[in-house]
This record gives C-alpha cells, sequence and structure tokens, in this order.
C-alpha cells in the first residue's frame, strides 16, 4: 500500500511504498502503475515505477496536486490481485569477448567464472524497473554471496546487449551506453525495439526472466 | 525530388527538431524532451500561422546558416537571437518576434543567442520529418525522434512538405526577461542534507557550468553536505528536480534527462520558471529562492494566462 504521498515539485505526485527494496513492495508498486495507468486519468502525462516509489507526474496546466492526490488515494487496490506478468527467455553468449568483467567477479566474489554464470543462469530474475537509458531493465535478485560493486571507474562505451550485475541486480544495456555494472556476457536479442511505434520494450516491470547460455555460434546465427 | 527544401550550410552547435515532446514514455526509460523554453517555442509557431505544437528548429548558443529553395515561404525566429537575412542583393540584421518572407536562394544566418541559450525557427510549414512516439524530438542521447536521433549536420538538406498558402506579416512585442532568482520547492530529501547545506542551497550564488546541455544543468558553488546518505534507491526523475551527488554540487534535471537516478532530491524547480532557467548561459551567477506548493501553482497559472496573452495579440 502507499504509505505517504508528497509533492514532487508542483507538478509531481510522489507516492512512498516504503524504503525495503523487495519484490511484495515492488509488486505493490507495479499494482499501482497498471491501474493508474488503464484508467486514462486526465492530466497526467507520465508514470515511474520504481523498487518502491511511483511518482505521477501531471500538467499543470490542465490538473494540480490536490485532484490528483484525492484520485489515487479512492484506488483500491485488490491485495490479492496479481498482474500479468510475461516469462521470458533471453539468450546470453558468455564468451570471452563479450563477458568483460568476468575476471573482476572472480577476484571479488571468490568463485570461479563457471561457478558465477552456473548461478547466473539458473535463476530466476523479477523485473522490478526499466528505465535509466531506454528498456533496461532492473532484474533481481542475486544472493548474497554473488554481489559486487560497481567498477571503479564506469567504461565510456558498454556494447549493446551487454549483461551488467551490481550489487542484487542483473540489467541489460538497450544501447550503447557509459556504464559501470559488471559485464559477464551480451545478447543477441533485441531487448528494446525502437521502431515499433507500440511496446518497443520486451522486458516489462513484473516480468519474469531467465537467461539460457548459448555459444558463438549460436550467437552469430541467430540474427540469421 | 523535393521542390522546397532548406540547405543546410553551416549547422551550428546544437541544432535540433522539436516540438512538444513525448509524454507517458517515463516507464520505459524515454524522457519528455521537447522544446526547451515552451514559450519561445509556441510563440514561433503561432506567428507564422502554424497549428502550435508543429516541429521548429531548435538551436543553441551558434544556430545555423540556412539556404532556402523552393516558393516563398514566412519564417519567424523567437528567443533572444541574433540572425541577418541574406537576399540576393542585401544583407540586413532581422528582428526577432516578426515574420519575415524567403524566396528561392535567400539565406538566413543565425549568428547567436544574446546572452541566452536557446533560440526557435518556425516556417509556415511543415518539415518533412519522421515521428517516433507520436514527436519528432531529437533527443540525441539515446538517438531518438527525427533525423535518426541526430543533431544536424553542415551539408544536409531537409525536405519541407507542405507550405501554407496563406501567409501574412506578423508580429508581436515581446521581451525575454532574465531571471538570477530560481524558485525551488524542497524536494523529497531535503532533509538528507546539512543545516549549512541548505543554508547554502538557499541564499548563496551558484554559478552555471560549462557541462550543462539539454539533460541538465551543472552548478559550482558551496558544496552541500550530505548527512544522511549520498545515494538513494533508484527512483524517478522530473524536468526540474535538483540532484545532489557525492560531490556536492547540485545538478538540475533538463528535458532530455534520464529517467530514473539515484542522488537525494533537494529540490524542484517550480514549472513558472523553467522557461527561464534553461535559457541562462554557462558562467551565469544564480540563486535559489523557497516557494511553497500553492506559490508555485499560482505563479504558474499567472504566467500561463501571460503566454497566452501574448498568443492571442498575434
Amino acid at each position: 500500500m502507499i504509505k505517504n504521498i508528497s509533492n514532487l515539485g508542483d507538478a509531481a505526485l510522489y507516492c512512498d511504498f516504503g524504503t525495503e527494496v523487495n519484490k511484495q513492495i515492488n509488486s505493490e508498486v507495479i499494482k499501482y502503475f497498471n491501474n493508474i495507468r488503464e484508467k486514462n486519468i486526465d492530466g497526467i502525462n507520465n508514470l515511474t515505477p520504481s523498487y518502491n516509489k511511483l511518482i505521477i507526474s501531471f500538467d499543470l496546466k490542465i490538473t494540480n496536486f490536490k485532484k490528483i492526490k484525492k484520485i489515487i488515494e479512492s484506488i483500491s487496490i485488490n491485495e490479492t490481485q496479481k498482474f500479468n506478468n510475461k516469462k521470458l527467455e533471453i539468450p546470453v553468449c558468455c564468451d570471452a569477448t563479450f563477458s568483460l568483467d568476468i575476471e573482476r567477479l572472480e577476484k571479488k566474489l571468490n568463485f570461479d567464472r563457471e561457478h558465477i554464470l552456473e548461478v547466473f543462469f539458473n535463476k530466476e530474475f523479477f523485473c522490478y524497473m526499466t528505465g535509466f537509458i531506454a528498456g533496461m531493465p532492473f532484474l533481481g535478485d542475486l544472493e548474497e554471496k554473488m554481489r559486487a560493486q560497481r567498477l571503479e571507474t564506469p567504461r565510456v562505451k558498454v556494447p549493446k546487449g551487454s549483461i551488467g550485475l551490481t550489487e542484487q541486480f542483473a540489467n541489460i544495456y538497450t544501447f550503447e551506453s557509459p556504464g559501470g555494472w559488471n559485464i559477464i556476457g551480451n545478447t543477441p536479442l533485441d531487448v528494446f525495439d525502437s521502431t515499433k511505434e507500440k511496446e518497443p520494450n520486451l522486458i516489462n516491470p513484473g516480468d519474469i526472466v531467465k537467461f539460457k547460455r548459448i555459444n558463438m555460434e549460436e550467437y552469430k546465427d541467430f540474427n540469421g | 525530388m523535393d521542390k522546397n527544401y532548406f540547405e543546410i550550410k553551416r549547422a551550428g552547435i546544437n541544432t535540433t527538431f522539436q516540438d512538444k515532446g513525448r509524454d507517458n514514455l517515463y516507464h520505459i526509460g524515454i524522457p519528455f524532451s521537447g522544446a526547451m523554453d515552451n514559450r519561445n517555442f509556441l510563440l514561433a509557431n503561432k506567428l507564422v500561422d502554424n497549428k502550435e505544437n508543429l516541429p521548429v528548429i531548435e538551436f543553441a548558443y551558434q544556430g545555423p546558416l540556412i539556404k532556402f529553395n523552393g516558393d516563398k515561404i514566412t519564417i519567424a525566429i523567437t528567443g533572444d537571437v541574433i540572425f541577418k537575412l541574406i537576399k540576393k542583393d542585401k544583407e540586413t540584421y532581422g528582428k526577432c518576434y516578426e515574420t519575415y518572407q524567403l524566396e528561392d536562394g535567400d539565406e538566413i544566418d543565425i549568428l547567436s543567442t544574446n546572452k541566452s541559450v536557446y533560440g526557435y525557427l518556425a516556417i509556415s510549414g511543415e518539415f518533412d520529418l519522421k515521428f517516433q512516439w507520436g514527436s519528432c524530438s531529437i533527443n540525441t542521447k539515446a538517438n531518438i525522434g527525427s533525423n535518426n536521433g541526430n543533431k544536424l549536420t553542415d551539408g544536409q538538406k531537409i525536405n519541407i512538405c507542405k507550405i501554407n498558402s496563406n501567409q501574412r506579416n506578423k508580429k508581436v512585442n515581446y521581451l525575454n526577461s532574465k531571471i538570477e532568482n530560481i524558485r525551488v520547492i524542497k524536494g523529497t530529501n531535503f532533509d538528507y542534507f546539512s543545516e549549512k547545506g541548505k543554508k547554502n542551497f538557499f541564499g548563496k550564488q551558484f554559478i552555471v557550468s560549462k557541462l550543462s546541455d539539454r539533460m541538465g544543468m551543472r552548478l559550482e558553488g558551496p558544496k552541500i553536505e550530505n548527512i544522511v546518505n549520498t545515494n538513494i534507491k533508484s527512483e524517478g526523475l522530473l524536468k526540474g528536480v535538483v540532484q545532489v551527488p557525492a560531490d556536492g554540487n547540485p545538478i538540475i534535471m533538463l528535458s532530455d534527462h534520464g529517467t530514473i537516478g539515484g542522488y537525494p532530491k533537494i529540490g524542484v524547480v517550480a514549472s513558472v520558471d523553467y522557461d527561464r532557467l534553461v535559457q541562462i548561459s554557462p558562467g551565469t551567477k544564480i540563486k535559489f529562492k523557497e516557494i511553497n506548493l500553492s506559490d508555485a501553482e499560482t505563479l504558474f497559472k499567472l504566467y500561463e494566462m501571460e503566454t497566452q496573452n501574448l498568443i492571442s495579440q498575434i
């Protein structure tokens, strides 16, 4: 449930669901996000769900904080309601040309690469949110012993399709972009397709993601 | 081959197409974008008798040198901009907020913005542009929008697919006002900062850094000391949000900002001041003044009425 609603500036509501990062709180955020989105409330021009917050921005020419707050407070979300999440399989190649930071992880985590990859590929990930750069999914949770910090100096360019790990999360670089996550592999799949007018992102908040290991040949063959 | 087109002889520093921007995409990581200075964007379109949200050319600091080829067309430039019209027989300086006719072979040389950042060029017609998610606004960092998400380049050709048949000369009296005091509503992490840090934020001068662009405005000044945590769990951002990273230097999110971030939010710039905030050029000294929500709402209403009033005068 929303613990507190405050204003973020004069054109947004800041809905606080708690301070923890866990699936339960995040699922509540996503339920609200889906529900408010379907309602198409006049004046709301953006919703940003994250781990434990939902930011609702609106057009100050049309509405204001008080009005939107009242609408949001009147929404009742069924606690047991499930959301429509997809299960997705993402192919990943961990060839040495792609796994840029696997040696760093071996040292930081004190495991050999095969163990790290085995844990990674056996896991079902939960998509907490997408964003930062277009379509980038934040996928959790890695267990305690698999958690490493960001690189001390971020890369200027992380290749498109890179799979990165940081703390309890895995992510996918949907574009070539600067970044500091520990890169362990690369997917040939277009996780974000900017040519699509509708639903350009493959992975949405609440979806379940499993990674499937492929070799270099399969990687090269993937896109014909 | 299109009959009417612009030839970009010099692209300028950061010349893009912008319209009202794209909404309802924050949740997948796509920012609003759109014209930085909304009032000047609307005025440019109104002067050339366009619908108010048609794409225009936005430029920063030094604008483009453009050659027009085709039938007669009307243009208007808004902002605080120095530009020349180059016709076959003469060169004259033009005035902002007035329309001019271009004929085949005429050129517009947008020399610079005057102690401001952004200016707008609208044409009485429509550029032939590809829209992406309901907007042609170019976000060069994410390669989103028309022109493959890139800024305009030297030598490029821009086709004009439609010219309005009804072209009349119009003008409006308007002077861009400047602000040094930016009104800010306290942010959700205001209490992350020390008493001294809060006092420094609301009271001391900050200098706009050269490292400012359509994504954000970086500031230099007294460090704002964090006493709780220099990171928060990543959450949504908005244009106008002032984040303070560990180094203590505030950054104001602007129209092309990343959609989520993990630095504490000390404040949010009031909507009434956004158009004038983006026009503040690097090296300028600014101060933040606290404002409450209800005053910010009232002032925005007045600002919006003033904008509508200007539009109705055209």
